[in-house]
C-alpha cells in the first residue's frame, strides 16, 4: 500500500490531522511562552526575536515544517468536513446529542470553521509582523534598534503600534478565543486519532487538553491586552 | 401514569428509493405507557389502514433488543431519548400525555432510504464481508480452557462483539460515519488467536471498504458511543487505527 493510499484513508487522514496537529499545539505553546518575554521588557522580546532570526538555517527548517504541517492539517481537516456532507447528503429536521458520553461539543462541531478562520489569521498575522517593517526584505530603518551593540530588528516597536488600537486588539483576542475553542476538542481529538487513548484515561485528557487550550489562549491575550491597557 | 396517551407523531414518509419524502403529522389518541416505540408505530399503522392509508414502514424483528433491525431518529437521537436501548425497548411510559415526537430515518450516503424509515444496510454486511470473519477451522466447541486467551482479553473482546449492526452510530454521527462499526469487528478479532490469521489484511480491508460505501470520516465526537445501544466504547477505533497503521507498516 503506497504512502499517499494511507494517508488518504480514513485512518490515515485521522493520523495526519493527529500528529500536524500535536506539532502545532507544540508550536503555539512556543510561540506564546516567547510572546510573554514582552513583560520583562522590548529589550528581551527583541532579543528572543533576533535570538530565533540567527538561527538561521535551523530557524528555515523549522518554518518549513510549520507551513507543511499547517497545510497538510487544514487540507486534510477540509477534506474531512467535505466528505462529512457527501456522507449525510441530506440532513435531519431535528438533531440532538444524546449527552454523556459523547464528547460533541460547539468545539468539535466547529473545528473547520475555527480552523479555516486561524489559518487566515496566520496569514495576515504573517504579513502584520513576520514581514511586517524591519522583517525579511523590508529592512525599514526606523524598526531597528541596538542592543548591547548589537543591531537588530525592534520587533517590539511593530508589536506595540499594533496592540495600540482598538479594533486590532478586540480582533486579536477574538481570533485566540476561537484557538482556545479549536483546542478545547483538539487535543484530545488528537490523541485519539494516533490511537493514544484509552477509556479509563479520557475524561482526564479532554480536561486538561481543554485547559492547555484555554492557557495557551489566555497566554496570548495577555501580552496584547497589557499593551493595550498601559500596564508594561 | 395515565393509561391513555395523546401522542403527535411528525413521521418521515417517502414512497421509495428515489421518492421525494417529507413529514406527515399523526395523531395517536389511544397510546399507552406501557407500549413500546415499535407498538405505537403498530398502533399508528393500524390506524392508518383503517382509514385506507399506507401504513408506516419500519424495520424490526426480535423487539427484544438484540438483533439490530429497528432504529429510527426519535426527537434527533438515534434510538430516541434512553441510552443503551434500542427503540423496540423504548417505552411510552417516558412520554407524557401531549407530547409530539419527530421520528426520521437513519439519514447516511451509505444507508439510502428504501422506504419511509426504512434504509438499507447492506453496505455494513459488505464491511463485514471484506474482512469481518476468520478462517480458522475452530471445529466443534471446545474445552472451555483449551485456547488460553487472557481474561481482560476474552472481556473486551466480548464487549466489542457486543455489536447488533443497527447503524445508530452512523445515524448519530455528525459525519455519518461507520468507524464504531467497523472498528468494533477489527478490534473484537484483534484480541482474539482465532482472527490471528487475517489480522492484517482484515484491518485494511475492512477500512478499504467502509470508505467505499461513502461513510464519512471520523472527528472523533464520540457521539457513537452514547447512542449505541449496546453500550460499544469509542476504545474500538482507538484500537482499529492501531490495527489499520500496524498492518501497514509491517
Amino acid at each position: 500500500m503506497s504512502l499517499s493510499n494511507v494517508l488518504r484513508s480514513p485512518v490515515g487522514k485521522k493520523f495526519v490531522t493527529g500528529i500536524t496537529g500535536l506539532g502545532l499545539v507544540i508550536f503555539v505553546l512556543m510561540h506564546m511562552i516567547g510572546n510573554l518575554s514582552m513583560f520583562s521588557g522590548d529589550d528581551a522580546y527583541n532579543e528572543y526575536a533576533h535570538f530565533l532570526a540567527s538561527l538561521g538555517p535551523l530557524l528555515y527548517a523549522v518554518e518549513a515544517g510549520l507551513v507543511l504541517f499547517f497545510l497538510f492539517h487544514a487540507i486534510t481537516g477540509v477534506r474531512i468536513w467535505i466528505g462529512k456532507r457527501k456522507a449525510r447528503p441530506q440532513g435531519y429536521d431535528m438533531y440532538r446529542s444524546a449527552g454523556s458520553p459523547s464528547l460533541q461539543s460547539s468545539s468539535s462541531r466547529s473545528m473547520a470553521i475555527t480552523g479555516i478562520i486561524l489559518l487566515v489569521f496566520t496569514v495576515f498575522h504573517l504579513i502584520s509582523f513576520k514581514f511586517g517593517p524591519g522583517g525579511p526584505g523590508n529592512g525599514d530603518p526606523a524598526y531597528m534598534t541596538v542592543i548591547d551593540g548589537v543591531e537588530m530588528r525592534n520587533l517590539a516597536l511593530l508589536v506595540r503600534e499594533k496592540f495600540a488600537t482598538t479594533w486590532y486588539t478586540l480582533g486579536y483576542t477574538a481570533i485566540m478565543l476561537l484557538l482556545v475553542v479549536h483546542l478545547r476538542h483538539g487535543v484530545w481529538s488528537a490523541l485519539q486519532s494516533l490511537g493514544a487513548m484509552r477509556p479509563s484515561i479520557t475524561p482526564a485528557v479532554y480536561t486538561i487538553g481543554g485547559l492547555l487550550g484555554l492557557g495557551i489562549g489566555l497566554g496570548f491575550i495577555a501580552m496584547p491586552l497589557a499593551l493595550y491597557l498601559g500596564w508594561i | 401514569m395515565a393509561n391513555s396517551m395523546n401522542i403527535t407523531l411528525k413521521v418521515w414518509r417517502q414512497a421509495g428509493p428515489k421518492a421525494k419524502g417529507g413529514f406527515e403529522t399523526y395523531v395517536v389518541p389511544e397510546a399507552n405507557p406501557h407500549m413500546s416505540f415499535l407498538e405505537l408505530l403498530d398502533v399508528l399503522n393500524e390506524q392508518l389502514i383503517k382509514e385506507g392509508k399506507e401504513p408506516v414502514e419500519f424495520d424490526h424483528d426480535c423487539r427484544e433488543g438484540i438483533c439490530g433491525s429497528c432504529g429510527v431518529v426519535i426527537d434527533g437521537q438515534a434510538h430516541g431519548p434512553q441510552q443503551r436501548t434500542a427503540c423496540c425497548q423504548l417505552h411510552m411510559r417516558h412520554y407524557k400525555d401531549g407530547d409530539s415526537i419527530v421520528i426520521e430515518p437513519w439519514r447516511a450516503e451509505g444507508f439510502p432510504i428504501i422506504k419511509d424509515l426504512v434504509v438499507d444496510r447492506t453496505s455494513f454486511d459488505r464491511i463485514i464481508a471484506a474482512g469481518g470473519y476468520i478462517s480458522a477451522n475452530t471445529g466443534a466447541a471446545q474445552d472451555a480452557n483449551s485456547l488460553p486467551i487472557a481474561k481482560a482479553d476474552a472481556d473486551l473482546a466480548m464487549d466489542f462483539a457486543a455489536c447488533i449492526g443497527c447503524g445508530a452510530c452512523v445515524a448519530a454521527c455528525p459525519n455519518a460515519s461507520a468507524s464504531l462499526f467497523t472498528a468494533a469487528k477489527i478490534a473484537q478479532l484483534s484480541l482474539l488467536p482465532q482472527g490471528d490469521p487475517e489480522r492484517k489484511s482484515r484491518a485494511i480491508a475492512m477500512v478499504d471498504q467502509m470508505e467505499q460505501e461513502g461513510f464519512g470520516d471520523c472527528s472523533n465526537h464520540t457521539e457513537c458511543e452514547a447512542v449505541c445501544p449496546k453500550g460499544i466504547s469509542v476504545s474500538a477505533i482507538t484500537k482499529m487505527r492501531r490495527e489499520y497503521m500496524k498492518a501497514v507498516i509491517g
